[in-house]
């Protein structure tokens, strides 16, 4: 190993380091281990003497310090992936003996044996659905205006930084611009369509940007396609740009309702009610949500409340996943690349 | 509505018609990018509302305690006597739980982000990467189970005294919860570091760990600390968590291991009570919202801005 001795004066004249299948020596001065002419040996070689020894390259420890890196930084990842193990086992663990019929279709109730969240089930269904159904237009019809028909002006660079910054805007403030617009102003109440259209303001930056996303990947060549073919604007959009671009949309739609249907803190500030004995079927009624009977049931001292939150819980991650497969879904079967 | 194939006849009759109405369709041009011009200004007016609510009522709110003794006041006792309306408390109880949520989430979120993008092979990363991601899309109410049922008896096991509402299992818990936001936006700022620059660092005889730790990590910086600052905006702006297991005692304090009230607990403890329109525990709502609503905003900004300002351009 004299190639790595850095005490080694005659590296110069060794053969070349790569022949002898080692990394190559740092100190030599020519690497490819050409011959060095006697005078460029005689120049490098002072200075080499002058402080003898003060590059070592030390390799070996430099690899194993890179090795022990590497596997803190692989630790430091599986954190993240054992604590979501450990909290779904809690959570089935302490939940899914009490998730049964009379759970999914009962109503709360002071009895643990008998309160079910039939009413929050149903209050979540009314917020995805009209959630949805307003944001959904709302959002797409946004993304097309700054893709499509926005000159590139200041306007519009202000409308799309706008957006950003309304999708960094804490959810609970939105719950106090609902409480004052919805709830207070416009005289809605505490009613589900009070909490559905501030959920749909708190998702609504991040339909447009998933929008966006996925109408900018449709290729420049159909838009003209279609112009060539005399097509307006709106019927190459109609026809070519939204129907390629809806699997990224809708994919985009159902992971940012699905955020809306997980949401609690703004429900809280636009009155969602802990105890909802019946059914909400009208979108005026009062209503709960999933999220916020858990939140009502964990904040309760007894041990079996906390074990209804649990199974409210599964309830609640189960609709989850269920919207976040259909998402993933829809990407698979219908994305298609250019 | 399936979008044919491109290249393929097209399946739809509509568009072999010619419309001969020209004036009739250029009149529906109008209209289309009329109505999609109206909603995009919602989320104009979505921002305004926003400011104009918190404004107004906070407006009010300082009508009668003045801005001063609200920003240094140190008590916040707006419920009972003697009323006393200083925000520190919330304030440091926000601060202290983003704290302990950034002592998590940063080094454990940078740790994964550089495994993903500089070690992993392409078939582990594309696993591990969704996985992690999960973590942000859990409800933040089942976490504040979580903590509350979960990490808080382990806390009181290991260090006796704990009590059951305490900051310090609603910061480990939010930590784990923005990890996917420190690691995903510092991997795609990763991601953009060219290979020629990594492949500099190997010619001069850097190993892995020098080209990941001096090279990459250095040049992607600016995004690296854009997704530092946005995560604990993120941790400043969490309500669920802290509302179910921090507790709501204001508490001018650094100790994590006793119950404390963060801003967003506040307000979402106050508006389930009967605090009734107008009054000034109502008022409360909109004072404390302003202050987290600037600095959440600030904070956002000043993200933007180092990405921009930072970045590296390279070719």
């Amino acid at each position: 190993m004299s190639e790595v001795n850095p005490t080694d004066t005659t590296a110069a004249q060794a053969p070349p380091p790569a022949a002898s299948g080692v990394a190559p020596a740092f100190h030599t001065p020519r690497p490819d281990g050409a011959p060095v002419p006697a005078a460029a040996a005689d120049a490098a070689h002072p200075a080499r003497q002058r402080a003898p020894g003060q590059f070592r390259p030390r390799l070996r420890y430099r690899a194993r310090l890179g090795s022990v890196f590497a596997v803190i930084c692989l630790l430091a990842t599986l954190v993240g992936v054992v604590v979501l193990a450990v909290l779904l086992v809690d959570i089935l663990r302490d939940g899914a003996s009490r998730v049964n019929g009379r759970f999914l279709s009962g109503i709360p109730s002071r009895l643990t044996e008998r309160a079910g969240v039939a009413p929050a089930l149903a209050g979540s269904a009314w917020i995805l659905a009209l959630t949805a159904l307003v944001g959904f237009p709302l959002g797409v019809g946004t993304a097309l205006w700054l893709e499509e028909y926005a000159p590139d002006n200041r306007f519009r660079r202000f409308v799309e930084t706008n957006i950003s910054n309304l999708a960094g805007v804490p959810s609970i403030v939105y719950g106090i611009l609902g409480l004052a617009v919805f709830v207070r102003a416009l005289s809605l109440g505490r009613s589900v369509l009070s909490a559905a259209l501030t959920l749909t303001l708190l998702v609504l930056p991040v339909i447009i940007i998933a929008a966006q996303e996925a109408i900018k990947a449709v290729p420049n060549s159909i838009r003209l396609g279609a112009y060539a073919l005399g097509a307006t604007r709106w019927e190459a959009i109609r026809h070519q740009v939204l129907p390629l671009a809806l699997p990224g949309i809708l994919t985009g739609t159902i992971l940012a309702i699905s955020r809306a249907v997980g949401e609690a803190a703004p429900v809280i500030m636009v009155g969602a009610l802990g105890f909802i004995a019946f059914v909400p079927n009208s979108p005026g009624d009062a209503y709960t949500v999933i999220p916020f009977q858990i939140y009502s049931w964990v904040s309760r001292p007894q041990a079996e409340w906390k074990e209804l939150a649990a199974a409210a819980s599964l309830v609640l991650l189960a609709l989850l996943l269920t919207m976040n497969a259909a998402a993933i879904y829809l990407r698979n079967r219908f994305s298609r690349r250019y | 509505m399936t979008g044919g194939p491109p290249a393929g006849p097209d399946p739809r009759p509509r568009l072999v018609r010619p419309e001969r109405n020209l004036r009739a369709r250029h009149r529906r041009e109008r209209t289309v990018g009329g109505i999609l011009l109206g909603f995009s200004v919602v989320s104009i007016f979505t921002t305004l509302g926003i400011v104009a609510v918190l404004l107004w009522d906070s407006l009010a709110f300082f009508a009668e305690v003045s801005p001063l003794a609200f920003l240094t006041g140190t008590r916040w006792t707006p419920m009972f006597e003697p009323r006393s309306y200083g925000v520190l408390p919330l304030l440091t109880g926000s601060l202290l739980i983003a704290a302990g949520a950034a002592l998590v989430a940063l080094p454990l979120g940078l740790a994964a982000a550089i495994y993903m993008s500089e070690y992993a092979a392409d078939r582990v990363r594309r696993t591990l990467k969704p996985i992690l991601e999960i973590l942000a899309g859990v409800p933040t109410v089942v976490y504040g189970y979580f903590a509350l049922t979960f990490v808080t008896p382990i806390l009181q096991k290991v260090w006796p005294g704990t009590s059951i509402f305490n900051g310090a299992s609603a910061a480990i818990v939010m930590g784990i919860m923005i990890i996917p936001m420190v690691s995903s936006l510092s991997e795609d700022a990763m991601a953009a570091v060219p290979r020629a620059l990594r492949e500099g660092a190997y010619a001069l005889g850097a190993t892995k760990f020098e080209v990941a730790t001096r090279t990459v990590v250095p040049a992607a910086l600016s995004g690296i600390v854009a997704s530092f600052i946005l995560a604990i905006s993120r941790a400043l702006g969490e309500t669920m968590i802290v509302t179910i297991a921090a507790g709501a005692t204001p508490a001018l304090t650094l100790n994590p291991f006793t119950s404390i009230q963060t801003m967003t607990a506040y307000m979402a403890q106050t508006a389930q009570g009967e605090a009734a329109q107008g009054s000034i525990e109502y008022k409360t709502i909109f004072a404390v919202g302003l202050t987290l609503f600037a600095i959440t905003l600030l904070m956002n900004i000043v993200s933007g801005a180092v990405l921009r300002r930072f970045r590296e351009v390279y070719e």
